[in-house]
């Protein structure tokens, strides 16, 4: 006989790592999605890691067209996604063989087996059913029909059997929310809400995902459920975010508290263009939208819109900041405010446009012509995409001058519990147009503040202070073409100047760790909970180490250079070629060595805990 | 907010900057100045109420001079930059400066889709032939064969032919004018900017340094009557010194220029810039492959469609009707959200 398992106690886990992988026509996003929201609200701390290939439909059944979503659920607060599955769901023979080399010995795999059929298995390049030839030995495997249980459980409800087998991901939602406790109610609610009008797909949906939930209980395949309390998180109110979700909402609020309206002119660009269709939708708030026919116009629209007194955006991803790049100049010439959001992908060229990387940073640095600074600032985790806009646009009205907001694709798919602010607790933007002549009865549209170096901002409308402005060097206080070599010399260095005294704003850099630590770990963007995770461990082992995360990536932070030479040694991981371990070389001129990793995925935190290991030694 | 006093009636002074005009002595851009700073007290709108955007070339200097709201963005960009302004600020008046390289080159994407979207902006294209800033390389709308320092064997390229590319684009407003006729100018460019959407407008405009003469044929006062084709508005389109010209459509509905007398009055073209089918106008902006042999002026088309801006508002207007104004803390708390203690 065996044992009940229903009314067994479920075993209790501090954390687990599930990927779900299938075609890219399996639903596994959705899945994840899914999966992630019901944990978000049950509690639990959690990262996500979504991976999805460039083709919206590639062959199904082949290695190209696998589509993965992982997700890490704990009871304390994680940091990452995580490094390796503890349980792996595998659709189909090539979901398994494009992941298999990620998942450790002992984890589990669940495998629908109805899949694991001849043609699958040879698109997939398996020469034997990797599910019976004893290859998987060394993990817990459980196979299970879950096509012909979904059709099954489709029958009676009058669905054709091609449509039936499109829910068998719902199955899998199914198995894994009984296998670790998660609540239904939700996710049922969300199917009947979802596909509202659609009868026969969700009372298909709904079918298979209480079969795959049934199945788990009666099964007797798997010894026992699993039990993840909710986490102990700092005190507050809480939603489930991604990146770009956080990003478009920070951005909107950051109108709201300025009082400017946002004009966002963006191109489709993936992995940027989810913020275009947020903020479409928000066009109550007064947020106007407009797909650019290029990406030029898209920048050259948000000009405009800034010159007129509005709030110009513009979202793209790396391809989209090199057409960009002549307009950007423009813009810092005009000193007027304008945010630029870099949602980063890997290059060159089109590179691989759904994968994460960081390596646009000497691109938003460097990547214009002549001397053109402007402030950069960098967001280090989905929630805090929030944030990193909001600062955004602040620092861009205060000192009148484009910023470049880097993102990454990691951090504009993933997600993870964002403490949400309270409304009533947000800064206001202060937003100052000028409203009367300022030089003899005379408007001079460059007569700088004396403390932040910005022009007055005289929005058209504004009688008597009508006033021409171009990308020509022009001459300091009145504005006027000036070709004179001083002039020239001199507005560079004030151009510059103003952008250094965004360093006035930063705050004094905040070391975490150990105070006499041989080793600095300095990182910049989404490596941020990754670096985290590994520093646990390493002062978890007795060494020294601390972390520095540089969110303002130009101007650096004031007292950057004091920091870093405090320590004997720094390592700096990036998903480049080591871009910021050059600007730290050539800046402070302190011996920063790269850990680098350009592979269209996030490092794992082992493979920076062993860096550290290794220079510790 | 400096005082306005709104009663005095102001003049081509308050149109004007006080900088420096700087084009070539004898260039034609001067004449269009002079055309748009005089016109400019007739329109009504004050000048901080207008702003002039430009891109770059010899013209794009253009809003440097007016006493008015101003960018001199990049090369090409014009139309977008104007694009965001009209955008932000349906209530302005916004111009777009432009040339042949500028708007029909290294622009051109701008220019169509800014022509298709319908945005309110009159456009002032200055067609030199010619790019004039860079010293003279031919320009997109330069004849084939053309002798420049870039193609010292003649052009290859095939030109351009403006006001066909703007009717293609779906604009709703198209016109031709030249330098050599203020009046004329000026009566286009009222109606340009009475225009409700994008109004596009061809000046004829002689680089006298790089490509001088380049409509003389058609231009010179003793050859006006017989070479330029004048679109009245429900009047047949008739020319010639005696008035003896005029233009037919064949039996394909093309366009083209005959003898009054052979063909009989009743076969002359009457002219309808309110078709909504741009087939005519489209065949008129072809009567001429160049300058150089009868060629229309004055308003092509003008047609009404939907505002761009109007209709980015009115969407705007009806998310507030429907969702009332934009609640951050709603929008922030939405979805599943849970307490912590």
């Amino acid at each position: 006989m065996t044992p009940d398992i229903t009314t067994a106690q479920p075993l209790p886990l501090e954390r687990v790592v599930i990927r779900f992988a299938g075609d890219s026509g399996d639903g596994m996003q959705l899945t994840g999605d899914r999966f992630t929201d019901v944990s978000a609200a049950f509690g639990n701390d959690l990262a996500t890691l979504p991976n999805y290939p460039a083709e919206i439909r590639a062959p199904a059944g082949t290695i190209a067209g696998v589509s993965s979503f992982q997700v890490h659920i704990a009871d304390f607060d994680i940091l990452t996604p995580g490094d390796t599955p503890n349980l792996l769901v595998a659709m189909n023979p090539a979901a398994l063989k494009a992941n298999i080399a990620d998942v450790p010995p002992g984890a589990a795999i669940i495998a629908n087996q109805d899949a694991f059929e001849e043609r699958n298995l040879a698109k997939a390049g398996y020469a034997t059913n990797p599910l019976e030839d004893g290859s998987l030995d060394a993990f817990r495997l459980y196979p299970v029909p879950m096509t012909t249980i979904t059709l099954e459980a489709c029958k009676e409800l009058g669905v054709k059997p091609r449509d039936a087998e499109r829910s068998k991901n719902f199955f899998a939602l199914g198995l894994i929310s009984w296998m670790y406790n998660r609540p239904t109610d939700q996710t049922v609610t969300w199917i009947e809400e979802k596909f509202k009008g659609k009868d026969l797909v969700q009372a298909a949906n709904i079918a298979a995902f209480k079969a795959g939930f049934n199945f788990g209980e009666t099964a007797e395949l798997f010894d026992h459920t699993y039990e993840i309390l909710p986490a102990k998180l700092k005190s507050g109110r809480y939603r489930n975010i991604t990146g770009n979700l956080a990003l478009s909402y920070g951005m909107i609020a950051a109108s709201q508290q300025s009082g400017l309206p946002i004009v966002c002119a963006s191109y489709p660009i993936t992995p940027a263009s989810d913020i275009l269709h947020e903020l479409s939708r928000h066009k109550n708030f007064g947020v106007r939208t407009v797909q650019a026919e290029d990406e030029i116009a898209a920048i050259s629209m948000a000009i405009g819109a800034s010159f007129a007194g509005n709030l110009g955006l513009t979202t793209t991803s790396g391809p989209g900041v090199d057409l960009k790049s002549e307009a950007l100049g423009l813009a810092v010439s005009l000193e007027l405010p304008l945010v630029l959001v870099d949602v980063q992908r890997g290059g060159p060229s089109t590179g691989l446009p759904t994968k994460t990387e960081q390596a646009d940073l000497m691109l938003a640095m460097y990547g214009r012509h002549g001397e053109c600074p402007l402030p950069i600032i960098a967001a280090d985790s989905p929630s805090d995409c929030f944030d990193a806009a909001f600062e955004a646009v602040r620092i861009a009205v205060k000192y009148r001058t484009p910023v470049i907001l880097l993102t990454d694709g990691f951090l504009a798919n993933g997600a993870e519990p964002w403490r949400f602010p309270d409304v009533a607790d947000l800064p206001e933007i202060p937003v100052e147009f000028a409203s009367e002549p300022n030089h003899d009865g005379a408007f001079w549209p460059y007569l700088r503040d004396p403390e932040t170096l910005a022009r007055p901002w005289a929005v058209p409308g504004t009688p008597g202070l009508m006033h021409r402005i171009g990308g020509i060097e022009k001459q300091d206080g009145s504005g006027n073409i000036n070709y004179d070599p001083s002039n020239h010399e001199l507005m560079c260095k004030l151009r510059l100047e103003k952008v250094m005294r965004v360093q006035q704003d930063i705050p004094p850099v905040e070391v975490d760790g150990d105070v006499d630590a041989d080793l600095l770990v300095v990182g910049w963007g989404s490596t941020r909970g990754f670096i985290k995770a590994a520093m646990r461990n390493v002062r978890a082992s007795g060494r020294k180490v601390a972390h520095v995360h540089i969110k303002n990536m130009f101007p650096f932070p004031s007292d950057l250079g004091d920091v870093l030479r405090r320590y004997p040694k720094i390592l700096v991981p990036e998903m480049n070629l080591g871009q910021l371990s050059r600007l730290l070389r050539a800046e402070y001129l302190v011996d920063a060595q790269s850990l680098t990793k350009v592979q269209g995925v996030p490092f794992r935190s082992a493979e920076i805990e062993a860096k550290i290991m290794e220079m510790t030694n | 907010m400096a005082a306005v006093d709104e009663t005095v009636p102001l003049t081509r002074k308050d149109y004007s900057s006080d900088q420096e005009v700087r084009w070539c002595p004898g260039c034609g851009d001067y004449s269009v100045l002079a055309a748009v700073q005089s016109l400019m007290p007739d329109l009504g709108v004050r000048p901080e109420n207008i702003v002039f955007v430009s891109g770059i070339g010899c013209s794009s200097r253009f809003p440097y001079y007016m006493n008015t709201y101003g960018v001199h963005s990049i090369h090409g960009r014009a139309p977008a930059v104007a694009t965001g302004i009209a955008v932000a600020r349906p209530d302005l008046d916004v111009w777009v400066i432009t040339g042949d390289g500028d708007g029909l080159s290294i622009g051109g994407n701008h220019l169509i889709h800014a022509l298709r979207r319908n945005v309110n902006l009159t456009i002032l294209m200055f067609n030199n032939q010619i790019y004039g800033l860079t010293k003279g390389q031919y320009s997109p709308t330069s004849e084939q064969g053309k002798i420049t320092k870039s193609t010292p064997f003649g052009s290859i390229d095939y030109p351009f032919n403006p006001l066909s590319l703007a009717i293609g684009a779906e604009a709703t407003f198209v016109a031709r004018t030249h330098d050599m006729d203020r009046k004329h100018m000026q009566e286009t460019f009222r109606r340009a900017h009475a225009h409700k959407g994008a109004a596009f407008v061809e000046i004829y405009q002689n680089c006298n340094v790089f490509n001088d003469g380049a409509f003389e044929e058609i231009l010179q006062k003793d050859k006006r009557d017989s070479m330029l084709v004048s679109l009245k508005q429900g009047e047949p389109i008739i020319f010639g010194d005696d008035l003896e010209m005029g233009v037919a459509l064949n039996e394909y509905g093309e366009a083209h220029v005959v003898r009054i007398a052979d063909v009989g009055a009743e076969s002359i073209l009457v002219h309808d810039e309110h078709r909504t089918d741009p087939a005519i106008a489209f065949s008129l902006s072809r009567l001429a492959e160049r300058p150089t042999t009868p060629t229309p002026v004055g308003v092509f088309r003008d047609i009404e469609r939907p505002v761009y801006e109007q209709e980015v508002t009115a969407q705007l207007a009806r998310a507030q009707e429907r969702s009332g104004p934009g609640d951050l803390r709603k929008l922030i708390e939405s979805g599943n959200t849970w307490e912590v203690a």
